[in-house]
């Protein structure tokens, strides 16, 4: 059977699963819509996570970005998997004892103000835009390669699938089909993984294929070490980014995936204190099978393509440099007319540019694997990206009924009326999102930075200090937090946007990437909350009580408006 | 007694954090960044050290890290009698 209908089959599988458990499991209360009625498992919970956090930047670039950058790759690798400890030290536990729906029902109660609770909304609602805009984009991409529909009609059925289950099904909906599309995603990533450790070291285990030896018995790293050296890249082993840099980029990607407020609200779903510390434990556990997994991947896709076309007559190339020329993510250039293709360091004399986002997509086709194995590949990245997609919409949509209208706007609206609205929110958010997926604006992937840089400079210590000091008081957060998100808006906008007299790269402070600042502007805001709070009253009684309870992990109780 | 007892959790509480995220430090900044080169000059099988760590090590050591914090705070709960049935 041809690729096209192996992924027919294979995506109308999935997608029937998903819908076919959004039935199965529909939310009737507020309770439920928000989390899953507060009785999941912390191994299903794991799964959920895994599954939410894994998007399609994971799944789909993250392989391809170490792969072209090497070592510098690894700021993703430490970034993305080292957030679940803070995530699991110093947050979790402390807010499912706290026991409310959202991260602002926090920060609001916390802080005792209103306008706390409305820094935190924009920052979760900005903060979850951004990160939305990318998943309906890499559904759409997928559906055009894999099953040559237009990428607008892609972006549109996934769409109507997210929408179906989010709507009807809420929080609880969304966390039994994330289980199912961790089992999908992982699946289909590890299938071609092994294919190709087995193919190029004989190891099936990839991790250990990683530093294995080809058929001549040379280290596979060395290997390429020697390729890359050879055609002038450097050295695939270490990289070319200064050490600062590499230091605050992986400190803003950690402390930012432990301030993502659609990764925090999963540990609200949980039953006691004990199963948020455990789902931690499990969610972690299951991103790094696909995280270590990932970096192998990079190596053998990227020996493969050297070896592939180095050199070679353009005219005996394989059939996939066709395919993937033909949806531009490959351009070969044939500039000294000699029909063999040079890729070289050199952006002079090299004829050759390939997209990241190719090489986990065609890596299957690249190692000559089974077409069943290529379309798996395609109902994995639709699962990352949908399952992804589901957890931000639901943030905003909690943001707007939870957060705005109950809290602060309408105290008074009845249950039935708040999920409704919570309904009506998610309808209007997936729409955004998909307009923002047929029209990408062109900052999408640089406003992804933007958005660990934000979560990393306002909810992380608004959130740590909340728990660990009971000093702190509003004065101090909401200073705190403004300053964070004013800052890390800032200088974004001065180098991505070229707002505020713009800049290059020799005009970075210090020599540090808009990536990396959001590590300063995250001390920033630790350094005006404590500074601000020592100057100005201390909180009320009730507060500190507050802070007194949830330390402390006994009768965690249900969650409560 | 009872207010005594809940800062002596918090404070076991917090020294668990403290070397837990020592350790965090170290595997990751440390290992995989600072002396990533001093480290390179090692070699375990196919690979570097420094760039093991930063790749590959790091990341089993987060997953080990936090299930010994699931194991700990079991413990500690227990003894405080703050556990849940």
């Amino acid at each position: 059977m041809s690729i096209q209908v192996w992924t027919w089959i294979l995506v109308g599988i999935t997608f029937t699963l998903y819908i076919g458990i959004a039935i199965w499991s529909r939310a009737g209360s507020t309770k439920e819509f928000y989390v899953a009625g507060g009785g999941v498992s912390p191994l299903a919970n794991g799964l959920a996570t895994a599954a939410d956090w894994m998007s399609a930047a994971s799944f789909i670039s993250m392989a391809g970005l170490i792969s072209f950058n090497g070592y510098d790759g690894s700021v993703y690798l430490m970034g993305w998997t080292g957030g679940y400890v803070l995530l699991a030290l110093l947050l979790a536990p402390y807010l499912r004892k706290f026991g409310k729906f959202t991260v602002p029902d926090f920060i609001g109660d916390r802080y005792y103000s209103n306008v706390a609770r409305s820094v935190a909304v924009f920052c979760a609602i900005l903060v979850s835009f951004t990160y939305v805009a990318g998943q309906m984009r890499g559904v759409g991409l997928v559906f055009s390669r894999f099953l040559e529909v237009d990428i607008n009609t892609g972006v549109i059925i996934g769409m109507i699938i997210v929408l179906f289950y989010a709507v009807l099904g809420g929080m609880k909906g969304i966390t039994y089909t994330q289980v199912a599309q961790y089992c999908v995603l992982i699946f289909a990533f590890m299938v071609p993984a092994i294919f190709i450790s087995i193919q190029m070291t004989g190891n099936p285990i990839p991790q250990l294929g990683f530093g294995g030896v080809d058929e001549n018995g040379v280290y596979l790293l060395d290997k390429l070490d020697g390729l890359h050296k050879e055609l002038g890249f450097a050295a695939y082993t270490s990289g070319s980014k200064s050490t600062l840099d590499i230091f605050l980029i992986t400190a803003a990607l950690m402390f930012g995936t432990a301030g993502l407020p659609h990764v925090i609200v999963r540990f609200f779903t949980v039953k006691r204190v004990v199963d948020a510390r455990k789902s931690a434990g499990w969610a972690l556990l299951f991103i790094a099978i696909l995280y270590t997994t990932a970096p192998a991947i990079s190596l053998f896709s990227r020996t493969n393509l050297i070896e592939t076309v180095s050199n070679k007559e353009y005219e005996t190339l394989p059939k996939w440099f066709g395919n993937w020329e033909k949806t531009g993510l490959i351009k070969f250039d044939d500039k000294n007319n000699d029909g063999k293709v040079q890729y070289l360091a050199d952006v002079v004399k090299n004829e050759l540019i390939v997209d990241k986002d190719i090489m986990v997509l065609a890596n299957p086709e690249i190692a000559g694997l089974p077409n069943w194995v290529i379309a798996l590949v395609a109902a994995g990245a639709l699962a990352a990206a949908l399952s992804t997609a589901a957890g931000l919409l639901l943030v905003i949509s909690a943001s707007v009924s939870h957060d705005l209208i109950k809290k602060m706007i309408n105290p008074n609206i009845s249950e039935k009326g708040e999920l409704v609205a919570a309904r009506l929110a998610a309808v209007v958010a997936v729409c955004v999102a998909g307009y923002f997926g047929i029209h990408p604006p062109d900052f999408v992937a640089a406003t992804v930075a933007l958005a660990f840089g934000l979560a990393a400079a306002s909810f992380f210590p608004a959130i740590v200090l909340g728990i660990f000091s009971k000093r702190m008081n509003k004065e101090g957060a909401i200073l705190g937090m403004s300053v964070g998100i004013l800052s890390m808006l800032f200088y974004m906008m001065k180098f991505k946007f070229d707002w505020f007299g713009g800049g290059t790269k020799e005009d970075w402070w210090f020599g540090i990437s808009p990536e990396g600042f959001g590590t300063l502007a995250m001390i920033a805001n630790f350094i005006v909350s404590i500074i601000v709070s020592r100057c100005t009253p201390v909180p009320p009684k009730e507060v500190v009580a507050i802070v007194e309870n949830i330390r402390i992990p006994s009768g965690a109780g249900e969650a409560t408006h | 007694m009872e207010v005594e007892n809940k800062k002596k959790y918090w404070n076991k509480n917090l020294k668990y954090l403290a070397i837990l995220l020592s350790i965090w430090f170290l595997v990751s900044f440390v290992c995989g960044i600072l002396f990533v080169e001093e480290l390179n000059t090692i070699r375990i099988g196919g690979f570097k050290l420094g760039f093991w760590f930063a790749q590959q090590g790091a990341i089993y050591v987060f997953v080990i890290l936090i299930f010994v914090y699931i194991r700990l705070m079991n413990k500690l709960d227990k003894e405080f009698g703050f556990n849940e049935k």
